[in-house]
């Protein structure tokens, strides 16, 4: 089967300024691939790109096998969810926002895994409550269920554990490791935290100024990384 | 201080009674304000929504000031507009409708217009920028999307109608102007509230007073219960 994502010279320009230019990368269905680089380096808006959320300005992307462009089909696009750093939940109940992405898909929730989810993540006792109040841990645990109840193929991550806890980051890392193989799914996650990336990774892609500077698979990078600059990035060196 | 009380004691007497001029009064204001709200909300919620879901506001150095204009519009001049073009030389003349319950509600409407589109746009643009990226990413089409950050935005959309409710019933000049004061067909609380207190009937008109402050309360307590909700 081939890659669940192809990216061909493609380039993310804003305002005529490039800020990603990616020669080839192929990601592969089921991988854990961690997305590193210093702050400004492109990881987020290559994430844009394969949440089809904007499209690239030159260059080819396909998911699928299927070109990206304003035609990818909406049952497509639903193959794909992410969380970003900052929970966004709506201004519902907590059960509510777990369900919302089944929801716009024209499912419901049933009780019985809804229920399972809350226990799973520790929020059986706020179910009820609105999901603006709850605590930065609990909201980020609410966004991984309410992107994960969809059963995507792929899941994005933006920094979901930046802001959290140790017991919360373990407990986000855990949940996504277990259902990554219950799933099979494809996870692209982005992270600062070069322990993390170690942790989580089958491989790991190094941005530097938009560009690709090494993938590689997890051990190599961390043990045996071919670019001064990953070597320097890996020992944590490099500059933020 | 004598006529003050005495005037209070017999505003509430007729309060109690339901005096029939008053629930008259009352009846064509809800009735009046009523159907330009209706109006105003139905036109400028999903304009205020277009507006206010876009990337860019499109010619928006030129459409912002348009709009907040109209929010801080001198109700009397918006009255002025319509009796102009209401009146017997007037473009639409020939509809006789100056002077009749309908002019009222087109000036209100004009009245509440602007602030429902301004405040609806506002409280779209206050969201969290992270909310509309989040709801896309979740796999929303765009009326999905739509639906999901007026929701968001909904405390913001039912202050805009409050607003909107609160600005045109408590409006005087306008209505006096194109409905004429009328007894029995153009009357509402502020015109009747200006008439009875220039014929010396200050019982009615403190009854009257008391009616437009509770609907002021009614109003606001509700927005606050929504709010917290
Ligand atoms: N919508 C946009 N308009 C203009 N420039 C943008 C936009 N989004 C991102 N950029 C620019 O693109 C570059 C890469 O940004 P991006 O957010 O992808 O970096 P990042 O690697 O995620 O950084 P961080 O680690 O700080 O989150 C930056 O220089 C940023 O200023
Ligand atoms: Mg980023």
């Amino acid at each position: 089967m081939p890659p669940i994502y192809q990216l061909q010279h493609a380039q993310k320009a804003y305002d005529g300024r490039v800020v990603l230019d990616i020669d080839a990368l192929a990601i592969g269905r089921g991988e854990v691939l961690a997305l590193v680089g210093p702050s400004g380096s492109g990881k987020s808006t290559l994430l844009r790109l394969l949440n089809f959320l904007e499209p690239p300005t030159a260059g080819a992307l396909t998911f699928d096998g299927r070109a990206v462009g304003d035609d990818l089909p909406l049952s497509e696009r639903r193959r794909v969810t992410a969380v970003f750093q900052r929970p966004a939940l709506l201004r519902r109940s907590v059960a509510a926002n777990i369900g919302y992405g089944l929801g716009l898909r024209g499912e419901k929730l049933p009780p019985e895994e809804l229920a399972a989810w809350l226990e799973r993540l520790g929020l059986t006792h706020l179910a009820r409550q609105s999901a603006l109040r709850l605590s930065a841990g609990e909201a980020q645990r609410v966004a991984m269920a309410r992107a994960l109840v969809v059963r995507p193929d792929v899941l994005l991550l933006d920094e979901p554990t930046a802001n959290l806890d140790p017991y919360n980051v373990g407990l986000i890392e855990r949940l996504v490791a277990e259902e990554q193989r219950a799933l099979g799914m494809t996870v692209v996650w982005v992270t600062h935290d070069i322990f993390q990336a170690r942790r989580v990774a089958d491989r790991v892609a190094f941005l530097l100024a938009g560009r690709l500077v090494e993938v590689a698979d997890a051990e190599t990078f961390f043990t045996a990384p071919a670019t001064a600059q990953a070597a320097a990035f890996a020992r944590g060196e490099l500059v933020y | 201080m004598e006529t003050l009380l005495d005037a209070l004691r017999e505003a509430l007497r007729l309060l109690i009674d339901l005096d029939p001029a008053l629930v008259e009064i009352i009846g064509m204001t809800l009735r009046v304000t009523g159907s330009a709200l209706l109006l105003a909300v139905l036109l400028g919620l999903p304009i205020g929504a277009a507006l206010g879901l876009r990337e860019r506001i499109p010619a928006a150095g030129c459409l912002m000031p348009i709009i907040y204009t109209g929010m801080a519009l001198p109700p009397v001049v918006a009255g002025l507009f319509v009796y102009l073009i209401l009146s017997n030389q007037g473009p639409l003349g020939g509809l006789d409708w100056l002077f009749t319950a309908r002019a009222m509600v087109v000036s209100q409407t004009i009245i509440a217009l602007p602030l429902v589109i301004g405040l609806t746009l506002t409280a779209l643009r206050g969201l969290d920028p992270g909310i509309k990226l989040q709801v896309r990413s979740l796999g929303a089409t765009r009326l999905q999307l739509a639906t999901a950050l007026l929701l968001e935005a909904r405390l913001g959309v039912l202050a805009a109608i409050i607003a909107a409710f609160g600005g045109i019933v408590s409006e005087v000049g306008a209505v006096m102007l194109v409905g004429g004061n009328i007894e029995g067909q153009t009357r509402v609380l502020t015109t009747a509230i200006v008439l009875e207190t220039r014929r010396g009937n200050f019982a009615l008109a403190l009854a009257l007073g008391i009616i437009l402050l509770l609907l002021a309360f009614l109003t606001n307590w509700l927005f606050h219960k929504l709010s917290d909700g």
